[in-house]
């Protein structure tokens, strides 16, 4: 039986998937891998679907050890990844050898990284989903939206496969040159035309106030000139901007619905980039329109299946 | 009725259909949920009603966002408004008493209203729910009466015990579980508002009717309801 006993792990090591869906009306928010490419590479590397269950590291401090030889995959972050002391770099799968430990650290590059076993790891589907909601109580090893914990086992079903690494052509650069696609929507029109040119031509540095909710941005205050607004749904990525004028891009544990004004919503490639930067990290929006980012995406997914 | 389609990010339209607070929104609103779960069938990813909007999430694998588009406009064509009453109409019963509800004084003082009264213009009317929201099961309901308005506590409480009755402004609302919170709270009901067990999972859904019954402690503790007293103050 193949099995990872946790020695290490902390508050920001949760069990993720694609998220939650088809329930967001009943005020349960989506959930699932912030860093969805990486969540996908470490998936394709062991031939699992798309969204099956991860682990998802942020920033490190999550250590097992191998109940059974056993192969995995690593995608994502940087983490200072270690094999009994011996680096190991993300983007392929490995064997894992009975009582070989695997550490992940400090992040040397990025921010999250993804580790996945064969077929997934076994998990409780809550609300069609194993995604971990701490502030919900859904999803995780117990259904009740726990993160990790020392002690604790991680299993799965599959078949283990032989190891291979993704063509660092096919990897996406974490955090390169920080530029965000936005596509412009929602109530854009009713900011002050001086705060479009300043959102779209300056460049905002990441709060240190960030979590799964959302992504604080310091930079110049937008202004906001139109009615004041009744709550409506928030979707995925969504650049609200509160009365301080500072930008909050809205993440994977968002809340359903909200009422401040928004400039639109950030690509999913640009969200994938987003959660591999840390606090401190410059970004610059970059304007685009909702059928030309949709061609791109499509395009994208390409890569995943030429793999 | 003239809806506005709206883009919200890459797979998301939000179709506008009013443009303030009404009870009468909901019965549109409902008519065009329900067309547009049956035009999108298996390729609508989620619906998100809210009190004037319905945010469309589309599978992005299947439809772009012009054939989605196209579908919003063939779902809104010849809309009529749902007036038989879908949604569902409930009791819910509440124990409305300071020590877990301590706003009840708060709204008595503002009005100028005896508690008592406070408590069976609460109970008066049937409330139509607007939208969940905030947290799993959490329904906005409305509209209270004008007497019983009052702005969201200064400062939230770190902490408020699940099932608590709050107002809001003009709207109320029962916290499902232990939560932060900042509205002004009335009572406590001892109703199971989400259950991951039950169909539909929320025991209130977007467009549901709703009247608060008084009850007793006694009625509220044989219906399940912990009585241990709030221990946050505001």
């Amino acid at each position: 039986m193949s099995g990872l006993l946790i020695e290490a792990s902390n508050p920001l090591c949760l069990l993720q998937d694609a998220g939650r869906f088809g329930v967001r009306h009943l005020g349960v928010t989506q959930g699932g891998a912030l860093d969805w490419v990486s969540m996908r590479w470490a998936n394709g590397l062991l031939g699992n679907a798309p969204g099956a269950a991860v682990v998802e590291v942020t920033l490190g401090g999550f250590g097992v050890v191998a109940e059974a030889d056993c192969v995995l995959a690593l995608a994502g972050g940087d983490l200072d990844a270690r094999i009994d002391g011996q680096p190991l770099k993300p983007w392929r799968s490995f064997v894992l050898r009975k009582g070989q430990r695997l550490q992940l650290s400090q992040p040397l590059s990025g921010a999250r990284a993804y580790l996945a076993a064969p077929g997934g790891f076994d998990a409780p589907q809550v609300l069609g989903s194993c995604a971990s909601v701490v502030r919900e109580e859904l999803g995780g090893l117990d259904g009740q939206g726990k993160a990790l914990a020392k002690g604790e086992r991680l299993s799965w079903a599959g078949a283990a496969p032989g190891v291979r690494e993704v063509p660092p052509a096919l990897r996406p650069s974490l955090c390169g040159d920080g530029v965000l696609d936005l596509i412009v929507g929602a109530q854009i029109g009713d900011f002050a035309g001086q705060s479009l040119f300043e959102a779209f031509n300056r460049a905002f540095t990441l709060d240190s106030r960030a979590d799964r909710m959302g992504i604080r941005l310091l930079g110049p205050a937008l202004k906001y000139q139109g009615a004041p607004m009744i709550s409506e749904g928030i979707p995925l990525g969504a650049v609200q901007v509160p009365p301080d004028g500072q930008p909050i891009v809205l993440l994977n544990d968002r809340q359903t619905i909200g009422g401040y004004p928004r400039l639109g919503a950030l690509t999913p490639l640009s969200l994938a980039r987003l959660a591999q930067c840390l606090p401190g990290a410059q970004v610059r929006f970059r304007a685009v329109v909702q059928a030309l980012a949709w061609e791109e995406h499509r395009q994208y997914l390409q890569r995943f299946a030429d793999f | 009725m003239n809806a506005r389609i709206e883009v919200v990010a890459i797979d998301c339209l939000m179709v506008r259909l009013f443009e303030v607070i009404e009870e009468s929104n909901m019965p549109w609103l409902l008519a065009a949920s329900q067309r547009l779960r049956a035009v999108f069938a298996g390729n609508l990813v989620d619906l998100v009603p809210s009190y004037t909007t319905l945010m469309v999430q589309f599978d992005l694998l299947v439809l772009s966002p012009n054939e989605a588009r196209g579908l919003i406009a063939e779902a809104l064509t010849d809309l009529q408004p749902d007036s038989a009453g879908a949604g569902q109409s409930h009791e819910i019963p509440v124990w409305y008493d300071l020590s877990v509800g301590p706003e009840l004084a708060l709204l008595a003082g503002r009005s100028g209203l005896p508690q008592a009264e406070v408590i069976r213009r609460h109970c008066a009317h049937e409330y139509q729910v607007f939208a969940l929201g905030f947290a799993p099961g959490f329904a906005f309901m409305g509209l209270v009466d004008e007497s019983l308005a009052a702005p969201r506590l200064a400062t939230p409480r770190k902490r408020v015990a699940a099932g608590s009755v709050g107002i809001a402004e003009r709207q109320t609302a029962a916290y499902p579980a232990a939560s932060p919170g900042g509205w002004n709270l009335i009572g406590r009901t001892p109703s199971t508002l989400f259950d991951r067990q039950r169909e539909g999972f929320s025991l209130l859904q977007p467009g549901d009717r709703v009247r608060f019954v008084a009850v007793d402690r006694a009625t509220f503790v044989n219906l399940g309801g912990d009585d241990t007293p709030l221990e946050c103050p505001p």
